[in-house]
């Protein structure tokens, strides 16, 4: 069955407020400043994530610490003491030592950081990530970083004079086989 | 003395919004009023990202060394298409951010995270983080010094939770740690979580009924023209290729996408994340707050129930389902509310057949009614009161407790019944009301598209217009019918369309009120 229609019954009185022309513009207003608002928002103003006269050092280490101990060789009591599956003649620390890492930019202390290993034995690697806004232009820079704690252990040096042109970011990493604290 | 209470903050939030959406109204009509169509705008601006996003990605080498150079390729397509594709897609998604939080901020001064409706409220947190997380992703896919900016930004602000042994931010160390592996990590951010988008999106809607997935075609086509009109002529362009060795000085940002970037660098991570998760935490707990007692649920009354389904097709939540009748007459059916759904509106009793005051009863009881407002006791209110009338010309307004207020401006010749929602209103009480000694009938409604039940505002225009069941009868004059959409503030409106009723019935003494009383349905 069809529902009868009322054409004079059109939907009746709504507010009407401005008409025709009126009307007309006062939408082309608002598309229009909706537009703006879109268009120089999505652009405007222009944002600085550093000025023009600096530089960025990233400090970023990831590795896996030396174990806190030395390997220890079992006696033959204590060896004998173990179930025979887990007789492994040398034991070593699970735990390994955290990385500490210490950071001069024209002698002057920028970061100093003891990063502890992951894992709920701490014997997981251990990152430290720093990002400085440094001055463009030469720049002195001493890094000492340490992976082990056990008695003697190296501590890793290095003195750069760099000269850092506005913007330049000089990455500070540690890679053991190209000899230690790597400035790139 | 009458005492003053402050207004709260939700509340004169509410009234300027009301103003906001009436000079609105002044430029779009009440219909096509943008404000009053968040929800079906933010659709739009998706469904414009997906068909961009679509073109835009067949067109895309998804690899570190060919991505800018596949966007940049953009600018080669013929007829600017290259740039129209690009600005959709980038000022869709500036639009869908933007009215998916003036979305938020008006169904909050309505009050809207309560009640059955916080369903809706809490289903649509994520979608906000999804927004996000997919609009920042969609910068790093063009690699240029922005992407860079954008991404390594992320990546730091993200390091500060202990999510990961190795720093994302250690990706972007240098051009070698950037590899096409990263690259397809990209991709499902800004591909992946449109998806869980959509799949959010889906529950968002789902307890709704008849919901609006486009707004209407004239806004449609306005938004689109705007877009495209702004693509051509603000085209959004790259920055310079990305170079990991170099940190950008000045950047072209998107404000109204990437501004957590700069808020992090003006602040700290730290920061930034406690004011995230303290505003998600904010929108998860608006709904929990004190808040007043939820509206009675509507009442079904088998016996007078003859399962037309009506009330489930016009129930704007969804909260009315059909089951075998109890009487176990073969294929009868019997509305059921779901009371977890049940808004309490009223719309249900409107449409309902079995509400007309006709019925010789002494008890109206209909198929399904409000507790609080049953259709028995507004007939019999309106039959005291017309019989009491000793106006010439008395008058009848049905309105709506959520629109303009009535009861100050009442004048000795006008009777007044506010109902839950002019929904509620079956259209055969226009027709008793005139029959029963009214001289006219105004229906007040909320303004188009600002129906605090989302449908009862069109519901009642299309049932007095005879376009919708149940639908007031051919016979009843127009002349003494008002309709007005009045909404809140919208008072010297309804009291216009009173007066303007009052006028007209005056110069029809003559003339029978109702034309054809042949009613004759009954029990």
């Amino acid at each position: 069955m069809t529902t009868p229609s009322r054409p004079d019954l059109p939907g009746g009185v709504r507010p009407t407020g401005a008409t025709g022309a009126a009307q007309w513009v006062g939408q082309v207003v608002l598309y229009g400043l909706f537009a703006l608002a879109i268009g120089v928002f999505s652009q405007w103003p222009p944002y600085h994530p550093i000025g023009s006269d600096q530089a960025v050092i990233k400090i970023s280490v990831t590795r896996l610490g030396q174990p806190v101990g030395e390997c220890r060789r079992l006696s033959q009591e204590e060896l004998a003491k173990l179930p025979p599956n887990m007789r492994d003649p040398v034991q070593c620390p699970r735990e390994r030592a955290p990385l500490s890492m210490e950071v001069d930019v024209g002698g002057k202390r920028v970061l100093q950081r003891v990063a502890q290993p992951t894992g709920l034995s701490k014997d997981g690697s251990a990152s430290i990530y720093e990002r400085l806004v440094v001055a463009a232009g030469p720049q002195q820079i001493e890094v000492r970083f340490k992976d082990d704690v056990r008695p003697g252990a190296t501590t890793y040096h290095r003195q750069a004079s760099v000269d850092l042109v506005p913007g330049q970011v000089l990455v500070v990493d540690f890679d053991a086989e190209k000899g230690g604290i790597t400035l790139q | 003395m009458p005492s003053h209470r402050p207004a709260s903050v939700r509340s004169r939030g509410l009234s300027g919004w009301q103003a906001l959406e009436r000079g609105f109204d002044s430029a779009f009509g009440s219909a096509l009023n943008p404000l009053r169509h968040l929800g079906a705008l933010g659709f739009l601006a998706l469904w414009l990202l997906c068909a961009s996003g679509i073109v835009l990605f067949i067109l895309f080498d998804t690899s570190v060394t060919g991505a800018y150079a596949s966007i940049e390729g953009l600018e080669r397509l013929p007829l600017r298409l290259g740039q129209l594709l690009r600005g959709l897609h980038r000022y869709s998604a500036d639009v869908l951010m933007l009215v998916m939080l003036l979305h938020i901020v008006r169904e909050w001064l309505h009050g809207h995270e309560r009640g059955v409706r916080r369903f809706h409220w809490l289903t649509g947190v994520p979608l906000v983080a999804f927004c996000f997380v997919s609009a920042v992703g969609g910068f790093w896919l063009i690699w240029d010094q922005l992407s860079q900016y954008s991404a390594l930004a992320t990546a730091e602000w993200l390091d500060l939770l202990p999510l990961l042994t190795t720093p994302l931010a250690r990706n972007f160390l240098t051009v070698h740690a950037v590899s096409d592996r990263l690259f397809s990590l990209f991709i499902f951010v800004h591909v992946g979580v449109p998806v869980l988008f959509l799949f959010g999106l889906w529950f968002h809607i789902q307890r709704l009924a008849h919901v609006s997935v486009l707004p209407p075609r004239m806004l449609t086509l306005g938004l689109i023209g705007v877009l495209a009109l702004l693509a051509l002529l603000r085209p959004v362009i790259s920055h310079a290729p990305a170079r990991l060795g170099q940190v950008p000085t000045e950047l072209h940002l998107d404000w109204l996408l990437l501004w957590l970037h700069p808020l992090t660098d003006a602040t700290s991570g730290g920061v930034v994340w406690a004011l995230v998760i303290g505003a998600l935490v904010l929108l998860l707990t608006l709904p929990f707050l004190p808040q007043p007692a939820r509206a009675v649920v509507a009442v079904v009354d088998p016996d007078n129930c003859s399962g037309c389904r009506r009330c489930l097709v016009d129930c704007p939540y969804a909260a009315i389902t059909m089951v075998d009748h109890p009487n176990q007459r073969v294929g009868r059916e019997l509305a059921l509310v779901d009371a977890d759904l049940c808004i309490g509106c009223g719309i249900c009793a409107g449409a309902c057949p079995s509400s007309t005051p006709f019925r010789r009863i002494q008890r109206l009881a209909t198929g399904i009614d409000m507790p609080q407002l049953p259709v028995d006791a507004l007939r019999a209110r309106l039959r005291q009161d017309m019989g009491a009338a000793t106006a010439s010309h008395p008058l009848v307004v049905f309105s709506c407790e959520h629109g303009a207020a009535v009861g100050g401006r009442q004048a000795p010749d006008v009777q007044t019944y506010p109902l839950l929602c002019t929904g509620q209103l079956p259209p055969s009480f226009v027709e008793y009301a005139l029959r029963d000694g009214a001289a006219g009938v105004v229906v007040a409604t909320c303004r188009e598209g600002g129906c605090e039940f989302r449908l009862g505002q069109r519901w009642t225009a299309e049932r007095l217009a005879g376009q919708r069941e149940p639908h007031l009868r051919q016979h009843v004059p127009a002349e003494r019918v008002e309709l007005v959409a009045a909404g809140s503030g919208d008072e010297p409106l309804l009291s216009a369309a009173i007066d303007r009723l009052r006028v007209r019935v005056h110069g029809l003494s003559d003339q029978p009120r109702i034309q054809n009383d042949d009613y004759s349905l009954q029990t």
